[in-house]
C-alpha cells in the first residue's frame, strides 16, 4: 500500500486539516491582519495546524507544507494566499510530493478577492478574511480524493495563422521532429510583414527578409501548409484535439498551376486590389497573391469573374477548374498555437482627421504599398488626388491608440514605424518636408532610440501635438491646424499628403478563432494570456498556446519571440508524448438514478446516455463543467470536487453567530 | 431599516473561466470594494443549482450573484444559457417568497472585466444597504 493510499484510508477516523496564511509580503499583510487570521483558523474544527508564512509559495513556504503532512499526519492542505488561477498547480503538485492526494488541498483567495480590493479597511478585510478561510476549511473537511489520467498526446500540432509569428513556431516545431499543421486563411502565408515596405530599426527590405523564411517554412518536411484555409471546428482537450478545417476552393488544381501568370494577362477583369495592396493598383479575377507568395498558386475571385473562360485556354497546365468545391479536413492534434494576427484600425467609420473625406489623407498602411518598390506604384511616392509626388508630407501618431474615443492602449510599433517611413521619404527624396505631429514618442529596445536620434539629424521636423482641425483647399492640400505644445504656438500646417499611423485592433477572424477555441478576451479584444508576466504566451486552456499580435500590439522581434516561445511551450506536451488531465468530471448514483434523461441534452459534449433505464456517463468525454446535475431533479448526479455538500458547506460557513 | 454601519452579506457565485478571473482582475487593479461579497467557485455557472442559491438565503444571505461568462464565450459552449433558463425560474420563485428584486442579480463579466466586477459589487451592495437585511435572515446571524 502507497503512502497516499493509506492516507486516503485513515481520513475517514480523523479529520486533520493544515492551514497555511500568506502574507505575500505586504501583498496580504497589508490589509489583512494574517496572525488573528491564523488564530481564528486554529479555534475551527478539525485544524491541527493554523500558521502563516512571509511567502507560502516560496520553497521555504512549500517545504513547511511538506514537512507538516508528514509530522502532523495532516490529510488536508488548505493555503490562503493568491488565486488559484496561477498558485493551485504549483500547491497541488507540492501536497502531491508529500504523499497526499492533489484534490485534498484546498486554496481560499484572500489577495485579488480581499486585501487587494480592501487596501484601506483593515478590520473588515481581515474579518473577510477570516471568513474566506472558515468557508475553506468547511469545504476542505468534504474534499475526496480525486485521480487525475494520464492520456496520451498526438504527436502533432496546429498551428492557427501564417504571419510571422506563426511561421516561427511552425519552423521551430518542425525542426523539433514534430508534425505541424499551418492554416492561413489567405492565400499565401507571410501575413501583414510581406505588406510592408522595409522593417526598423535597420532598413531592412521586409520582404526580402520574409521571403527566405516563407521558402524555408515550405521546404521545412514536417510542415504541412493548408493556405487559403480556416478552422471551422475544434473538439477534445489537450494532447487529444479533433480540428476540422476547411479548404476554401481556389478554382484551380493547385499541384498543376506553376504560378506562371499567363491565365492573369488573359483574364479581362480587373478590380482594386485591396487585400495586398490596400485598394491602390488593381487586381485581376484571377490572379497570384504577390510575387513572393507561397505556394505561388493562382486564384480565382468567383464573385468578380464573368466566366469568359480566358483563363482555361491560356493555361497550358489545364490547371483551372471552375467547378471546383469547398473541401475539409479532419486533423487530430495534440497542441495548438493561435497566431492569427490582427487588423490595422480603420479610421473611415469616424472620418478620424479627415481620412475618408480628403483624398490624401491615407493610412500607414497605404503608404507601405506607395513605398514598396513592388507595390503598385514601383515605390513612386505620390498623392491620391493628383498622382503627384508629395513635397510636405505630415504623420500623425496615435490613431486609433492612447484614445478614449477608440482604443486605450498603445499599439506600440506606430512611433517607430513612422520614424521609419520618414527617413526612408527623406533618403528617396531628400528635399521633401517631412512631419511627425505626435503625442510622445516611445522608442524602447535596442537600437530603436538611436533610430529616432538618426531621424531628427536627418531634418524630420517633430511637432508635439495631434491635428485639432483638418480641413482641404482648393488644391487637395490638407490644413491641418494644430497646437504645438513644446511652444504654446498653433500651426496651420499645409501638407501634400498627410499619413495617419493606425494602431492594430483585433481582427474579426482572430475572434472567430477565440470563439472557436473558447480562450479569454482582453478588455482590448485582443486574446488573453494566462499570466501577464509568468505565463505570457499561455492560456487558461491545457494546450493552446497565442502569440504575437493575437495576444496584443508588438513589432516584429517581439512577435517573433512569441512564436518560438509558443513553440517551445506547445512542444513540451509532444516530446513527452503524455499529459494529465483534471479529475473534475461528472458521476452518478445508480441506485438513485431513475433515468429520465433530463440531464442528457444539458451536456454539450454528448458524454451522457440513458441505457436500459440508467445513465451512462462517458468519463473520457465529460469535461467537468457540472450543468447536468444543476438539473437532475433526483440528486443522483455529483460533480467531483463540486459536490452539493461541499458547495453547501461553503455558503453555510459564510454566516456564523456570534463575533468572529 | 437597517442598524447603523450595518454591512449586507452577499454571496457571489462565479465560474472558474469568466466571472472569477473577473473578480481576480478587480483585485488586480486594486479596484476598491465594500466587503460584503463572498465568492464561491465552480466550473461553470451551469453547475449553480437553484438549491444553492435558495440555501444561500436561508442561511441568511442578504443578496446573491449568479455569475458567468458572456454569452457566446462559455468555456463549456453554452453552459450559460442554462443558467438563464434557470435563472428565470429563480427571479419567480423569489417573487413568491416575498424577497425584493434586487436581491438577486445575474451578470456576465469576462476575466478581463474587472472594473465591470467591482462596479457590479458597489452597485448590488448600495441596492441591498438600501432595502435592509433580508427577510428570510436567521436571526442572530452574522
Amino acid at each position: 500500500m502507497t503512502e497516499q493510499e493509506s492516507t486516503t484510508n485513515e481520513e475517514a477516523e480523523e479529520l486533520r486539516i493544515g492551514a497555511f496564511i500568506c502574507e505575500c509580503g505586504v501583498n496580504i499583510a497589508g490589509a489583512v491582519d494574517c496572525y488573528a487570521v491564523a488564530d481564528y483558523i486554529s479555534t475551527l474544527p478539525n485544524v491541527v495546524t493554523s500558521v502563516v508564512n512571509k511567502y507560502t509559495c516560496s520553497d521555504a513556504g512549500q517545504a513547511e507544507i511538506k514537512n507538516a503532512i508528514k509530522d502532523l499526519n495532516l490529510n488536508r492542505v488548505l493555503v490562503a494566499s493568491c488565486t488559484p488561477k496561477t498558485h493551485e498547480p504549483i500547491f497541488r503538485a507540492c501536497v502531491e510530493e508529500a504523499g497526499l492526494n492533489q484534490y485534498l488541498f484546498e486554496f481560499v483567495n484572500i489577495r485579488e478577492h480581499c486585501s487587494w480590493i480592501h487596501m484601506w479597511e483593515k478590520e473588515d478585510a481581515t474579518r473577510k478574511a477570516k471568513e474566506l478561510v472558515r468557508m475553506g476549511v468547511a469545504r476542505a473537511a468534504l474534499l475526496e480524493p480525486l485521480e487525475s489520467s494520464e492520456v496520451p498526446v498526438t504527436d502533432a500540432a496546429l498551428v492557427i495563422g501564417a504571419g510571422v509569428t506563426g511561421m516561427q513556431a511552425a519552423m521551430d516545431i518542425g525542426d523539433m521532429g514534430h508534425k505541424v499543421y499551418l492554416v492561413e486563411q489567405g492565400p499565401s502565408i507571410g501575413g501583414k510583414m510581406a505588406q510592408l515596405d522595409k522593417t526598423f530599426p535597420t532598413n531592412d527590405c521586409s520582404i526580402c527578409i520574409l521571403g527566405p523564411k516563407m521558402v524555408e517554412v515550405a521546404r521545412n518536411k514536417n510542415i504541412e501548409i493548408m493556405s487559403y484555409s480556416e478552422v471551422e471546428e475544434v473538439d477534445g482537450y489537450v494532447g487529444n484535439f479533433k480540428v476540422k478545417v476547411k479548404h476554401k476552393p481556389r478554382y484551380l488544381n493547385i499541384d498543376e498551376c506553376t504560378g506562371c501568370g499567363l491565365c492573369t494577362e488573359k483574364c479581362p477583369v480587373e478590380v482594386p486590389y485591396i487585400e495586398f495592396n490596400e485598394g491602390i493598383g488593381t487586381r485581376k479575377a484571377i490572379y497570384t497573391p504577390f510575387p513572393q507568395a507561397v505556394p505561388l498558386r493562382a486564384l480565382v475571385d468567383k464573385s468578380i469573374c464573368i466566366d469568359c473562360g480566358a483563363c482555361i485556354k491560356a493555361c497550358e497546365r489545364g490547371a483551372i477548374d471552375m467547378d471546383q468545391k469547398e473541401t475539409f479536413s479532419e486533423l487530430d492534434v495534440g497542441v495548438i498555437i493561435v497566431t492569427a494576427g490582427y487588423d490595422v484600425y480603420n479610421p473611415e467609420p469616424n472620418h478620424d482627421f479627415g481620412f475618408g473625406l480628403y483624398d490624401n489623407v491615407i493610412t500607414t498602411m497605404e503608404f507601405e504599398r506607395l513605398i514598396n518598390a513592388s507595390g503598385p506604384t514601383m515605390g513612386k511616392v505620390v498623392r491620391p488626388s493628383d498622382v503627384q509626388p508629395p513635397k510636405r508630407i505630415g504623420f500623425v501618431q496615435c490613431v486609433g491608440s492612447r484614445d478614449t474615443n477608440s482604443n486605450i492602449y498603445c499599439s506600440s510599433f506606430c512611433c517607430m514605424a513612422s520614424l521609419k517611413n520618414a527617413q526612408l521619404l527623406k533618403e528617396k527624396y531628400p528635399e521633401t518636408e517631412v512631419y511627425i505631429m505626435y503625442m510622445d514618442m516611445r522608442t524602447p529596445f535596442r537600437m530603436y532610440e538611436e533610430f529616432y536620434n538618426r531621424a531628427r539629424d536627418m531634418g524630420i521636423r517633430f511637432i508635439r501635438g495631434r491635428p485639432a482641425e483638418v480641413t482641404e483647399n482648393e488644391d487637395h492640400n490638407i490644413i491641418a491646424r494644430i497646437e504645438d505644445t513644446l511652444t504654446n504656438e498653433i500651426v496651420n500646417l499645409e501638407l501634400d499628403l498627410m499619413v495617419l499611423s493606425v494602431g492594430a485592433v483585433a481582427s474579426e477572424s482572430t475572434e472567430t478563432v477565440r470563439q472557436i477555441l473558447k480562450v479569454s478576451k482582453a478588455a482590448d479584444g485582443f486574446m488573453m494570456e494566462a499570466h501577464p508576466k509568468l505565463k505570457p504566451v499561455d492560456t487558461t486552456l491545457d494546450g493552446i498556446f497565442i502569440g504575437g499580435m493575437t495576444q496584443g500590439p508588438k513589432d516584429i522581434p517581439y512577435s517573433i519571440s512569441q512564436g518560438s516561445a509558443c513553440a517551445a511551450r506547445a512542444t513540451r506536451f509532444l516530446a513527452q508524448g503524455k499529459a494529465l488531465t483534471e479529475g473534475i468530471t461528472a458521476k452518478v448514483d445508480e441506485d438513485i438514478c431513475v433515468g429520465c434523461g433530463v440531464c442528457v441534452p444539458m451536456c454539450p459534449f454528448q458524454a451522457l446516455s440513458v441505457e436500459d433505464d440508467k445513465l451512462k456517463i462517458l468519463t473520457a468525454l465529460c469535461k467537468g463543467c457540472g450543468t447536468c446535475m444543476a438539473a437532475c431533479p433526483t440528486g443522483a448526479l455529483e460533480q467531483s470536487h463540486f459536490k452539493n455538500e461541499q458547495l453547501l458547506a461553503q455558503v453555510k460557513n459564510v454566516f456564523a453567530y456570534g463575533e468572529v | 431599516m437597517a442598524e447603523e454601519g450595518w454591512e449586507p452579506k452577499i454571496v457571489a457565485f462565479c465560474c472558474n473561466w469568466c466571472s472569477y478571473g473577473g473578480a481576480d482582475t478587480a483585485g488586480m487593479g486594486r479596484f476598491q470594494q465594500p466587503a460584503s461579497t463572498r465568492v464561491i467557485r465552480v466550473m461553470c455557472s451551469g453547475r449553480i443549482d437553484p438549491l444553492h442559491v435558495f440555501n444561500a438565503f436561508l442561511e441568511g444571505a442578504d443578496a446573491v450573484l449568479v455569475t458567468g461568462c458572456h454569452i457566446g464565450d462559455c468555456h463549456y459552449v453554452n453552459g450559460n444559457e442554462k443558467t438563464e433558463v434557470k435563472y428565470k425560474f429563480l427571479e419567480e420563485m423569489l417573487q413568491q417568497l416575498g424577497l425584493e428584486p434586487d436581491r438577486l442579480h445575474l451578470n456576465w463579466i469576462s476575466a478581463s472585466e474587472g472594473e465591470r466586477f467591482a462596479n457590479f459589487i458597489n452597485d448590488v451592495t448600495a441596492k441591498v444597504k438600501e432595502l435592509g437585511p433580508s427577510p428570510l435572515k436567521p436571526e442572530g446571524v452574522k
